[in-house]
């Protein structure tokens, strides 16, 4: 079997004494596509938030390829190849579509580079292609910040695309999305998988369904069960933290 | 008209360079000339406010480095009555009893290493304060108060300490000598006055090389989400850093040309008001562009000096009123609401322009007619 792309080791965050994560093991193969669900509050954010670097994990260790990310500030993460698209759709609203694009696309990021060489025109024309395949390219010079909150998403998850990173993780892509744009971007998700591994964090069931990816629930900090959606649905644990409280009521 | 609009800014240099000095007074150039410096030091505090989202209150520290950087010089190679004192050293060493030259002004005998300082200084300045600043991604209001502090720092230094630069007292520069001519005599200010006249431009381009490409947007991506630009790839410190310094570097160099202009460097200048007034003129000419802090620092300095001599109390009310008014009224400053449609507005409101039904900006807009047909 190969070693898996993605390895999180018994991982604990905790803030002031608030465990957001507990004991957390995690494993993610290459080329893999998996979906994240659990209630509010179970620590799915903050698992993103470990792999990316912005929080250190208080204890255990989190591996990609094999080696220890630990401690590397989020542009490092990045550049080894881990790519995360936020809840919100985050753009930048003064640059031209285009402009968000080319950013993300950029091969090299260091500042003498930005300053003193241009786009090679093959980066250009893989914009220029994205644009085109996300239905973007009419609004290709409008700022960013004029696009609909739709097309922010995408624009978003575009961004993620040119980056080309070899992990894609997703927090909500499809939140605020009429059903057409959610069964669109299911589509393009899943045609990101297999070149990418990815990992989709979601609320929306239908779109999870739509997936058709192995489901991990988290709760609490700690993972649940993992499996099939059905599977995941037939587990009266998962039941109950989803309709827990109201059984409580009675 | 687009060629027009193309040399307009080329021909105002032109008639400010060679018509301005026959128009008016020795008195009034020389003022317009500071205005100009002063235009330099708002060029940087619209890279680090406009573009980055930076809003650094510490300007003052830069400009003034760069002032005593040119003053020093001046009184060192001077000699002269007026500025020169009985043991060779400049005069106001008497008045403290030193009459050895403290070590840091060595440096400033010679001529190109005084020009290199009146940058590089600021910029070391900067870069050092900037580093540990935003290694430690400290932003926000909090970058505010920390650079207004560091200029509380300068100010104290440089106002208590007269053995070495003669405290508050400042350094006087009108009586000293470059090149065997008065630096106080018309013939070197208008020296100075097209000298400042070349360098504004030039300025000018350097911004505009930063803002203008792929660089440029990486500033104004920190700006708007700087967070996204991290998990991006991005280590926008150095961008931070990198900025901050042209900007400190501006700043000096502004404020030796204000020196030379003005007859004299003090801590005044880097007093609390001098470095917000640096933002309020940008913010009246309008941030995130380039020709805004330009038109702001001369608009709001003229005007300044035009108040102050009719009723010399009012210029602070009148600053306030018209802080204020930009900010409510013009987000964008002056030249903004002018690109934005905002004057047309205006006219159109008064009845004298034609109201307009439609979005024009829309019809002109390519990606926009693009999409109509698309949908057709």
């Amino acid at each position: 079997m190969s070693s898996p792309i993605l390895e999180l080791d018994n991982v604990s965050v905790s803030f002031e004494g608030f465990y957001a994560l507990t004991d957390l093991s995690f494993k993610l193969e290459q080329g893999e596509l998996r979906s994240i669900i659990g209630p509010n509050g179970a620590g799915k954010t903050t698992f993103l938030d470990v792999i990316t670097g912005k929080v250190r994990p208080t204890k255990g260790n989190v591996k990609l390829r094999g080696t220890s990310i630990v401690g590397l500030p989020e542009h490092k993460v990045a550049r080894l190849g881990i790519g995360r698209k936020f809840q919100t759709p985050s753009v930048f609203e003064h640059l031209t579509v285009q402009r968000n694009l080319e950013l993300a696309a950029s091969p090299n990021k260091k500042a003498y580079s930005l300053l003193f060489e241009s786009l090679k025109p093959s980066v250009k024309d893989e914009v220029h292609r994205i644009l085109e395949y996300v239905g973007l390219a009419p609004v290709a010079k409008l700022q960013a910040g004029a696009l609909s909150h739709g097309q922010k998403q995408w624009l978003s998850i575009s961004m993620l695309v040119a980056q080309s990173p070899d992990i894609i993780l997703l927090d909500e892509p499809v939140a605020g999305l009429t059903d057409e744009e959610t069964a669109k971007t299911a589509e393009l998700i899943k045609s990101l998988a297999g070149d990418h591994t990815v990992v989709v964090i979601e609320h929306d069931m239908e779109f999870i369904r739509d997936l058709a990816a192995p489901v991990t629930v988290l709760h609490q900090g700690q993972k649940l069960t993992e499996g099939s959606l059905d599977m995941v649905k037939q587990d009266p644990r998962v039941v109950e933290v989803y309709l827990g409280q109201e059984s409580d009521e009675h | 008209m687009k060629l027009f609009r193309r040399l307009l800014p080329w021909l105002l240099l032109a008639f400010a360079f060679f018509v301005l000095p026959a128009l008016l007074s020795q008195f009034r150039l020389n003022l317009f000339g500071r205005y100009f410096s002063l235009a330099i030091a708002a060029l940087g505090v619209d890279l680090i406010w406009g573009y980055t989202g930076l809003l650094s209150l510490g300007q003052g520290i830069f400009f003034s480095l760069g002032g005593y950087a040119i003053a020093m010089h001046l009184l060192l190679v001077t000699k002269n009555d007026f500025t020169t004192g009985a043991n060779g050293l400049p005069k106001f060493f008497e008045n403290y009893g030193v009459d050895q030259l403290p070590f840091f002004w060595e440096p400033f005998w010679s001529f190109p290493v005084s020009l290199v300082a009146i940058f590089l200084i600021p910029s070391v300045v900067a870069g050092l304060v900037g580093y540990l600043i935003f290694r430690n991604r400290i932003k926000g209001v909090y970058f505010s108060i920390i650079t207004q502090a560091a200029l509380m720092v300068f100010y104290h230094f440089f106002n208590g300490q007269q053995k070495l630069v003669n405290g508050t007292n400042g350094l006087k520069t009108s009586t000293t000598e470059i090149f065997g001519l008065l630096v106080g005599s018309d013939d070197a200010q208008i020296i100075f006055y097209r000298l400042t006249l070349i360098l504004l431009p030039a300025a000018y381009l350097v911004c505009r090389y930063l803002t203008n490409a792929r660089f440029g947007d990486v500033l104004i991506g920190i700006r708007d989400d700087e967070p996204r630009l991290r998990f991006s790839g991005f280590n926008t410190t150095p961008y931070k850093v990198v900025v901050f310094i042209v900007a400190g570097a501006l700043a000096g160099i502004s404020g030796a040309l204000y020196t030379v202009q003005s007859g004299i460097v003090s801590p005044q200048f880097m007093s609390i008001s001098m470095s917000i007034e640096m933002v309020i003129w940008v913010a009246v000419g309008g941030r995130g562009t380039l020709i805004g802090p330009i038109l702001g620092a001369v608009i709001v300095n003229y005007l300044r000096s035009l108040v102050s001599e009719a009723l010399p109390e009012a210029w602070l009310f009148v600053q306030g009123a018209l802080f204020v008014f930009v900010v409510v009224l013009m987000p964008d400053g002056i030249y903004g609401w002018f690109t934005k449609g905002g004057f047309s507005r205006m006219l159109a409101a008064f009845g004298i322009a034609k109201k307009t039904s439609t979005y024009p900006s829309l019809d002109l807009d390519e990606s926009v007619s693009q999409e109509a047909t698309s949908l057709k």
